[in-house]
């Protein structure tokens, strides 16, 4: 597709290798801070605090990563990683649920008020937590939720933004389909099970991309409510690592850590490319 | 737009919709709540008990130059985030889409970066700006340039501003690219035959059908400056040297964490309600236009 599309405006000799080049050049720069991670989390800790520290990488991959998982600065980064992985799906489970749900009950009913819950789910685009830190740390407190999974979760699951996606994908379904099942007499919950469901699996896939990695990089929520370095998780306890004060910090451990931090989002983003590049466009519509 | 086919019952809608509603109400609606009562008070310092103030909160806070200082810092810190990171995207996207193979080999490399939280993203900027272990603050060294954001609000402003553009530049690229390849060929042809060379198709043609995309991307990129920041301020500078990277978001989590002033805090959670709305009937009215586009 792409030479035919090229067809005849000029591509060739010099421009092209300068494309490349700029391209390249691109790429490394944009890459520099992962690469000198990287590197950081294989040497030794006097290598790095003698600069300036090498930029190719050393013999300590396996000392610094175990000590990382095992052992961490305050806790095991295994813990953190379990953590992290627990709030980043369940956010991204909870979140497709409750918007499929809610937005079959928008699209496929008539009932008294609805036009009044719709408007209500949309205001909740307005509130991002950033706002309401403080009122909503005092409810999720009352409640008990300090340093719990449900804590982590419940407060990001609500958001509009899965309920519009889905509320504009399910106008599209043809209306035969539901005028097919209401002849034959299946219920709605049938219907929804048999027929929206399964229509909606790639939107589910492509907004689930998006909705792990938009849990898995939460940083001030849990920074407020996991003060139990048990339930820390990946993202905000890296931070937890810096010693307050003049120690030198333990960089080849931290940077492991920030390592271990990016991969699953980055397998995630790159292993499911389109998925992730469709939801990213869908869910900014 | 309604469905023309509906089902019947009112329960069962009601049970669907509950989850969400319940959720909202207790997370976001309750809080909120809190958040515009609490602001119209000012509690004692034990907490036991608080006094209506009205809108004093407010007074007091439009009267505090450290308040107005984080809405300038705030200003210059989303703008120059926004510039450093759509300016170097738009860029990138023109080259790829130049190029007739490797642009997905560019493209899978390049989106990295948007998988980066941007507090790991603050933690490996501050790890090559560090003042004592720093590569790049290092050979800023022997260069005779003697960087240190611990102590130089410019240069603390500098390395936020880079660390969050970071991760966006990945996000602007992918819309850009798509925007690009979306652009019909035959005009560009017909630019060509008529002898028009590659920047001047650029400016006159491509860029033009590039604005809803620009427009776009905008808004979110100042959206994502406002709010989504946090991480990398908290990890990099804290808010400092001397307030000099305190945004509005960091300010309300100072006040409010660390300085325990709620009632400062709850009156700033309610300007950040008018700030976020205003932004969202921008990008809603915008959105809009950009469908009859």
């Amino acid at each position: 597709m792409a030479s035919e599309r090229h067809g005849m405006v000029e591509k060739r000799g010099a421009g092209l290798w300068l494309s490349h080049v700029i391209m390249i050049l691109g790429v490394l720069v944009v890459f520099f801070p992962i690469w000198l991670a990287f590197v950081a989390s294989t040497v030794t800790q006097p290598e790095i605090v003698k600069p300036p520290m090498p930029l190719w990488p050393g013999d300590q991959f396996i000392e610094n990563y175990t000590k990382a998982l095992f052992s961490g600065v305050n806790v095991p980064v295994g813990t953190m990683l379990v953590n992290s992985l627990v709030m980043a799906i369940g956010i991204a489970v909870g979140k497709i649920i409750i918007s499929l749900l809610s937005a079959f009950a928008i699209v496929y009913f008539r009932f008294p008020g609805k036009t009044f819950f719709f408007w209500m789910i949309f205001l909740t685009l307005m509130l991002p937590v950033e706002v309401r830190i403080v009122p909503t740390y005092e409810v999720v407190a009352g409640f008990g939720m300090l340093n719990s999974y449900s804590g982590l979760i419940f407060p990001l699951i609500a958001s509009a933004t899965a309920t519009f996606l889905f509320r504009q994908f399910f106008l599209t379904i043809p209306d035969e389909l539901a005028e097919a099942a209401r002849v034959d007499g299946a219920s709605p919950m049938r219907f929804f099970w048999d027929i929206v469901v399964p229509m909606s699996r790639t939107n589910v896939a492509a907004l689930f991309v998006i909705l792990f990695i938009y849990g898995w990089n939460q940083y001030l929520w849990p920074l407020l409510i996991t003060t139990d370095p048990e339930m820390n998780t990946i993202v905000m306890g890296i931070k937890q690592m810096f010693p307050s004060g003049d120690d030198v910090a333990e960089w080849p451990v931290i940077m492991a850590t920030s390592i271990l931090a990016m991969i699953p989002p980055v397998i995630v983003v790159v292993g499911m490319q389109r998925l992730f590049i469709r939801g990213l466009v869908d869910s900014e519509k | 737009m309604e469905k023309r086919v509906t089902f019947r019952g009112w329960l069962l809608p009601f049970l669907l919709i509950a989850p969400q509603v319940v959720i909202s109400l207790v997370f976001f609606f309750y809080p909120a709540g809190q958040a515009i009562w609490q602001s119209l008070f000012i509690p004692d310092p034990f907490g036991l008990s608080s006094q209506y103030v009205g809108i004093g909160n407010f007074e007091y806070l439009f009267g505090d130059r450290f308040y107005l200082a984080a809405f300038g810092t705030t200003a210059v810190f989303s703008i120059l985030v926004t510039l450093c990171s759509m300016i170097p995207a738009l860029f990138l996207a023109v080259v790829a889409d130049r190029l007739i193979k490797g642009s997905g080999v560019y493209r899978t490399l390049l989106i990295w970066p948007y998988a980066v939280a941007p507090a790991v993203a603050g933690v490996l900027w501050l790890f090559m700006f560090n003042t004592r272990v720093g590569v790049i603050s290092w050979y800023l060294g022997t260069l005779g340039y003697d960087w240190n954001h611990v102590l130089n609000g410019g240069e603390a402003m500098g390395l936020v501003v880079v660390a969050s553009a970071w991760g966006r530049i990945s996000y602007n690229f992918l819309f850009f690219f798509a925007a690009l390849q979306a652009v019909p060929r035959s005009v560009i042809e017909a630019a060509a035959i008529d002898g028009a060379r590659f920047w001047r198709r650029f400016w006159t043609i491509v860029l033009p059908l590039l604005s809803p995309t620009t427009f776009f991307l905008l808004v979110v990129n100042i959206v994502y400056s406002f709010f989504e920041t946090f991480g990398v301020i908290h990890t990099i500078t804290a808010g400092g040297p001397q307030q000099s990277t305190t945004i509005l978001v960091y300010k309300v989590f100072s006040d409010g964490f660390v300085g325990q002033d709620l009632g400062s805090s709850s009156a700033q959670s309610v300007v950040l309600l008018f700030v976020v709305g205003a932004l969202t009937i921008i990008q809603f009215k915008f959105i809009e236009k950009r469908v009859h586009y």
